[in-house]
């Protein structure tokens, strides 16, 4: 990994390395681009063979569907980037998406429900994050446990119960599937966390922070950085953006039962690593990961519209991430080889 | 504080699972030990059972309900309506399950049942064939077995209560949505997974009567498969109504299929074009029939179904039936039923629910 030792001062915010911060820069920004070439692709075919893939309703439809995904693939990737993963976020989701629903369905008040929402999220963000970072468990392990004990948690709760869509408020609804100008609130709402989340990691000394952390925790700690409490923070991120992921959920489908987002721990796992975050940590950005999210997602949807056989679709998405991961290598170890020579030029 | 108490709630349930799964594997083990030593001089007892249609029910009948899991709010309101029906003829009844649909799952809670000694067991098989043998067991000791919703292979069940015909399922939703559609035009199936066993026998008898002469203006132009997930069933929605532009029809048989689809044509410039039918229960699709989005879908009434299992096990665990063709029992509200062929009874046709009915159900 030496990839890592090149990044690692240079996050820590070493002035004098800024012409291979520009390196990095250039070559993970190309990273970014060819997702939105293969998108490009992507969808000339698909609006090519089916222009209704490309009307109002059809765009609409992509930037919906992959809302929810792209949310939760900015709290992943920050928590990925500091070496970690985060398994419990799909759990949450139904968690969240079902004691909302059950406080909006007995006739609570909307803004108090969203509240509720993110807050469990939250909650559950800490305890991943105390259990990874003070207690020392490998997050893997964590977040498998948290999986488990937040879906056996919203099943107890549940009880064979389903939240039903004329239960709930009407503003609720409208928030799943209206919006201002024609645009719909969802893809509104993640765009605007993931410029807010990706301008912090890039422009804030403790954003880079967690990019220190993922490259060499070790140097991050002897660097001064507080390793603990970004590993924190990161968990909170995620488990609050799981959490108003639930309440969109149930805004979007309206139907919510115990068993809701199961399985989406790994949908967006794969979003955020086919959006160029190196699972090893250290690499990448939130907008990688939500076009990586919006990759997946018009693949699915594309597929579909294509009339292509449905059982493609897994198949697709996992010849997208070896893709990705073999690409990543690549990129990584060119970087490190550039970074090597500039360091002998310059006798460091 | 919030943390703590987290924390600590999570480390009790973790303890309490796995203080759960250790009884659960005790009390299979050491059922299985008593069922097989015991199980040579009960089948004698059985064959020689003769039915009595006159005799009275018993009264402080165990019966015991085992779902394909628990917290499927489908089996549940069956569950409870059968549990509800036990009260009536003064019986004893519960429900049990896993929470996982796995057969594997199913089978220690059957043997748990066995040990525990109830007159009847009422299962909703998650595999025909995998829960069989304890089954037999459950069999030979004199327990009567009720299977519902999902059969149990034909040997290891006295009786199958069936929720309605495949063959009445199939053909009733494409008259449905013929007559509401002018049997006129292209239409699609929004199906569960694609191999699940009643959704393809139904699609099977749908195809069947959309060959007859009164659709030949009807084309199936495409069965799509939603896998009975929210996001899948709205995406392939969507690309049903893109890639065919002239689709004036969608049938979807699974709850989670139509409520979804229901849900993403209420938010599209799809709303009032196309029509939408299948199977849902009244509460799910309430929304979508008073915003228009649907104006008819059908199921048969799950609390009918728990009723009809619970009165149907009963009456075995009495000795009024034996499980043969062409015995009758008497079900309570829902009066006199026959035991039609292969031990099957059928709960009758589907009901349709519309804007004029639908407020008198909750379910």
């Amino acid at each position: 990994m030496s990839v890592v030792d090149g990044k690692a001062p240079q996050a820590a915010g070493v002035p004098e390395r800024s012409g291979a911060r520009t390196i990095v820069d250039t070559v993970f920004r190309a990273r970014e681009l060819s997702i939105v070439a293969a998108l490009a692709v992507l969808i000339g075919v698909t609006a090519a063979a089916n222009s209704n893939f490309l009307s109002g309703q059809g765009v609409t439809d992509i930037l919906l569907n992959t809302s929810i995904l792209a949310l939760l693939a900015v709290g992943q990737s920050v928590v990925v980037i500091t070496r970690n993963i985060d398994l419990s976020v799909g759990s949450v989701v139904g968690l969240v998406a079902f004691v909302t629903g059950d406080f909006l369905a007995s006739g609570g008040s909307m803004p108090l429900g969203i509240l509720i929402g993110v807050a469990i999220g939250a909650a559950c963000g800490v305890v991943n994050g105390l259990l990874v970072s003070f207690l020392r468990v490998p997050a893997l392990v964590v977040t498998l446990g948290t999986l488990y004990v937040v879906q056996g948690l919203d099943h107890y709760i549940a009880h064979g119960r389903q939240i039903n869509a004329v239960d709930l408020p009407p503003a609720m609804l409208a928030l799943g599937n209206e919006g201002v100008l024609g645009v719909p609130y969802l893809p509104l709402i993640a765009v605007v966390i993931m410029l807010a989340v990706g301008y912090y990691l890039r422009s804030y000394p403790s954003g880079r922070e967690f990019y220190a952390i993922g490259s060499s925790p070790e140097a991050a700690r002897l660097a001064g950085v507080p390793v603990r409490r970004r590993i924190l923070a990161a968990y909170l991120l995620s488990g609050a953006l799981a959490g108003l992921g639930g309440v969109l959920w149930l805004a979007r489908f309206g139907t919510v039962i115990a068993d809701s987002a199961q399985g989406w721990e790994l949908t967006v796992v794969s979003a955020v690593v086919v959006g160029g975050v190196a699972i090893t940590g250290g690499v990448g950005s939130v907008y990688g990961a939500v076009l990586g999210a919006l990759l997946l997602t018009t693949i699915g949807s594309a597929l579909v519209v294509l009339r292509v056989n449905p059982f493609w679709q897994q198949a697709v998405t996992g010849a997208l991430l070896l893709l990705a991961i073999s690409v990543d290598r690549v990129l990584a170890l060119r970087v490190a080889r550039l970074l090597r020579k500039r360091n002998v030029r310059h006798g460091s | 504080m919030v943390i703590s108490i987290a924390r600590r709630f999570a480390s009790t349930v973790a303890v309490t699972s796995l203080l759960a799964l250790g009884l659960a594997a005790c009390g299979g083990g050491t059922t299985k030990d008593s069922a097989s030593s015991s199980a040579a001089p009960a089948p004698a007892e059985s064959a020689a059972a003769s039915a009595n249609p006159n005799a009275p029910l018993k009264e402080g009948l165990k019966l015991a309900f085992l779902p394909k899991q628990i917290n499927n709010p489908y089996e549940t309101i069956v569950d409870n309506a059968g549990i509800e029906a036990a009260k009536e003829f003064k019986g004893e009844a519960k429900e049990v399950g896993p929470s996982d649909a796995s057969a594997s799952s199913q089978i220690s809670y059957i043997n748990t049942l066995i040990q525990q000694n109830q007159d009847a067991i009422l299962i909703a098989a998650n595999d025909a064939n995998a829960v069989c043998g304890p089954l037999k067991q459950a069999m030979a000791k004199g327990i009567k077995i009720v299977s519902y919703d999902s059969d149990a292979a034909k040997d290891c069940r006295d009786i199958f209560i069936n929720q309605a015909s495949s063959e009445e399922v199939g053909r009733s939703q494409v008259k449905l949505l013929a007559e509401m559609i002018d049997y006129k035009g292209e239409i699609a199936i929004l199906s569960a997974t694609a191999n699940a066993t009643n959704q393809n026998t139904w699609i099977e008898f749908m195809k069947d009567e959309l060959a007859k002469p009164e659709y030949k203006d009807m084309k199936l132009v495409k069965v799509a498969y939603g896998d009975d997930d929210d996001q899948k069933s709205f995406q392939e929605t969507q690309g049903l109504l893109q890639a065919y532009p002239n689709l004036k029809g969608i049938i979807s048989p699974t709850t989670v299929g139509i409520s979804a689809a229901a849900r993403y044509i209420s938010g599209s410039k799809y709303k009032g074009e196309i029509t939408l039918t299948g199977l849902g229960t009244p509460n799910q699709m309430r929304q979508f029939i008073k915003d228009g989005t649907v104006q008819k879908f059908a199921l048969w009434n799950p609390k009918d179904l728990g009723y009809l299992a619970a009165y149907a096990a009963a009456a075995l665990a009495s000795g009024q039936i034996t499980g043969a063709e062409g015995e009758t029992f008497k079900a309570g509200k829902l009066g006199e039923r026959t035991i039609g062929k292969d031990g099957e009874v059928i709960l009758g046709p589907p009901f349709t629910f519309d804007s004029g009915n639908i407020d008198q159900f909750d379910f």
